[in-house]
């Protein structure tokens, strides 16, 4: 087995995932210029509400075949996770936009504490799990590296969320209504864009966002835990530091990129450093790139804004 | 009349200093032996903020690794005054190695994030962090630096000028316990952190701290320095930092990476955002709220008893949400801080739409 084709099979896999987290934290940034900290408990979420789910649709109906049963466990976690993100807004956020800066950085921080917590009273510390067999088990080898259906399903599934998202926010009116608001709310609300709705709509979309990628994570890796939502989150949200915050299409290339070096640096650590170094390190990679892009180009890869900001 | 006025601080100050020194007994009376340790960690997150007050209060660089700092001083301590490496260098000699290697990683940090500010500088520095905890946690193998996710244990404790503060020692007929001679050297550290953070704020460095804070170009158009200025905020941040660090690991005897998470960063962040930033007394206000309040939530287990006859949910797994929910509540009705300094509540009620 080809360990280059199969890492690079992982990475994109991986990089799926922090792709749709990180389009959660850009949405939001480019309009709010806030980060959102409890998105990435958002994600976890959704992963734990989906698999109770679906572990109840198997007491229930054990006959379903196990792609309706996952794909019940979904629509119901998007949902409850939109209704998430909205709250989140709605009480924590929205009270603080003309606070100072750091007041709602910290709320974003509270919010998460809170919501792991009170994931950790509902499920438990153990790690839950996603009972994978309901998915196809096939396995294709291509180019000398394997990949399960179950990693076809994110690919594509991700690919047609980021087309579907693209098209949202450049041909729709709510697109447009977003584009204004990151713009100049100030303008945009002159000209009669509701800018709360607007914003509420950024986080609700965000949230689903989360929940998919919620989804996708568990059924990859097949577990989900309290805990899994903060790591997650920072990466993302280096993803889309790398991409440039605040661009759509920076967030998926830096998802993308950000999985694939992960993955690659995880593979070859070891034989760089001569085994000094070896793959528990794959943590690292995230918050290296992050560093570099930063202080090599401040706006990331494909972001124009400038940086100059308290 | 001025004489009197004189006379009254001086008075107030006294029996301040009398409050201090008789507090851990007090407080062991009242509390129990263990909230004399839970005091004593009060008085290092209280080192631990003003510290971080200079970065963030005075010179308005948000710093989300900063506990960072706090384990290289730790790491430094546990390393020259432990059987691991079969060191035991003396208190007075880890003191400097301590706090210069803190300053070096402050330096380290600083320079290459100078054209940062704001949101993108947190991000920096909370990636600092994290690398340095993953590093803390994976140097066992193949040379064993760090002792990977176990720690080091068995830590010098300080002594000071003969005296161990590890046992307990009668001085002048009072039988003193480790935690409380450990109260007495922290509160020694803490006025010294604060006499220097309060001669710092009215000093040209603080002013030049103040003026980055407030618009850095202007600053660097004034004749400012701007990146010597900067670096020396987050060198000295650092200091106070691995100083704490230090005293941290030898009052527990034991380290590991456990102790220097994201989590903690955030926590030190919070309380001078939650006491006021920029000011001391506001910040030390936060530091004894933020770590005493989810202590006291441990006796909700009781509370619970009380009102309900039984305990439902396990007051350790309830406090951390209980402290979440009081982060967001505060920073919704004070967003500002408890004790906001004069200047900055100034500068919001302008910035007020």
């Amino acid at each position: 087995m080809d360990i280059f084709a199969q890492q690079l099979v992982n990475g994109l896999v991986l990089g799926s995932v922090y792709a749709l987290v990180a389009l959660g934290y850009t949405l939001v940034y480019g309009i709010l210029e806030l980060i959102n900290f409890a998105h990435g408990e958002t994600t976890m979420m959704g992963a734990m509400i989906s698999i109770t789910v679906i572990g109840a649709m198997v007491g229930v109906a054990p006959d379903l075949p196990g792609v309706i049963i996952v794909l019940t466990g979904l629509l119901v976690a998007i949902p409850s996770c939109m209704l998430l993100g909205y709250s989140i807004e709605r009480v924590a956020y929205r009270p603080l936009r003309h606070a100072p800066r750091l007041a709602p950085l910290i709320t974003a921080i509270g919010l998460s504490i809170v919501l792991q917590n009170v994931a950790m009273l509902i499920w438990g510390k153990q790690y839950i799990a996603f009972p994978t067999t309901l998915l196809p088990q096939g396995r294709h080898e291509i180019f000398g590296a394997t990949i399960t259906d179950v990693q076809i399903m994110i690919l594509v599934l991700t690919v047609t969320l980021m087309l579907g998202l693209v098209t949202m926010v450049n041909r729709t009116r709510l697109g447009r209504a977003m584009r204004a608001t990151a713009q100049a709310p100030a303008v945009a609300q002159l000209m009669g864009v509701n800018i709360n709705a607007v914003i509420s709509a950024t986080f609700v979309i965000g949230a689903g966002l989360a929940a998919i990628a919620g989804v996708m994570v568990s059924a990859n890796y097949g577990q989900a835990h309290y805990h899994m939502g903060f790591l997650l989150g920072l990466k993302a949200f280096s993803a889309a530091v790398l991409g440039g915050i605040g661009n759509l299409t920076g967030a998926m290339l830096g998802g993308m990129l950000l999985g694939i070096i992960e993955a690659l640096g995880a593979g070859y650590i070891g034989a760089l450093t001569g085994g000094f170094l070896g793959s528990h390190y794959q943590d690292i990679f995230a918050f290296m790139v992050l560093i570099l892009v930063l202080t090599l180009k401040p706006s990331g890869l494909l972001g124009s804004k400038s940086v100059e900001r308290a | 009349m001025l004489e009197a006025l004189r006379g009254k601080v001086w008075l107030s100050a006294g029996l301040l200093l009398i409050g201090l020194l008789l507090l851990p007994f007090l407080v062991e009376a009242g509390l129990g032996k263990s909230w004399v340790r839970i005091l004593d960690f009060a008085l290092l997150y209280i080192m631990l903020a003003l510290g971080l007050n200079i970065v963030v209060g005075y010179a308005g660089l948000l710093d989300l690794g900063y506990v960072a700092f706090y384990a290289v001083g730790a790491y430094c301590w546990a390393l020259l005054a432990s059987p691991h490496f079969g060191l035991d260098l003396p208190f007075w000699m880890i003191l400097p190695i301590g706090a210069a290697m803190a300053a070096l990683f402050g330096v380290l940090l600083g320079a290459p994030t100078l054209r940062l500010r704001g949101d993108y500088l947190a991000i920096v520095t909370l990636g600092f962090g994290e690398i340095i905890r993953i590093f803390l946690n994976n140097l066992n193998s193949p040379v064993n630096i760090t002792n990977g996710p176990q720690g080091i244990t068995q830590i010098e404790p300080v002594n000071l000028f003969g005296f161990s503060l590890g046992k307990t020692q009668e001085v002048f007929g009072l039988t003193l316990s480790s935690p409380h001679m450990y109260y007495y050297l922290f509160l020694a550290c803490v006025a010294l952190v604060v006499f220097v953070s309060m001669r710092l704020e009215n000093s040209r460095i603080g002013r030049a701290w103040v003026a980055i804070r407030e618009d850095e170009m202007a600053a660097a158009a004034s004749g400012i320095n701007t990146r010597n200025i900067k670096l020396l905020a987050f060198a000295m941040g650092a200091t106070f930092g691995g100083l704490s660090g230090g005293l941290f690991a030898s009052f527990q005897g034991f380290v590991s990476p456990e102790s220097f998470n994201l989590m903690e960063s955030i926590m030190i962040l919070a309380m001078i955002v939650l006491g006021g930033m920029g000011n001391i007394w506001g910040v030390i206000l936060g530091a004894l709220l933020v770590t005493m309040i989810p202590e006291a939530l441990r006796y909700t287990g009781d509370l619970q008893r009380v009102l309900f006859g039984q305990v439902f949910i396990d007051p350790a797994d309830l406090r951390m949400l209980l402290f979440g929910i009081a982060l967001v509540l505060m920073m919704i009705f004070r967003p500002a801080g408890l004790l906001p300094s004069k200047q900055r509540k100034r500068e919001l009620a302008e910035e007020a739409p």
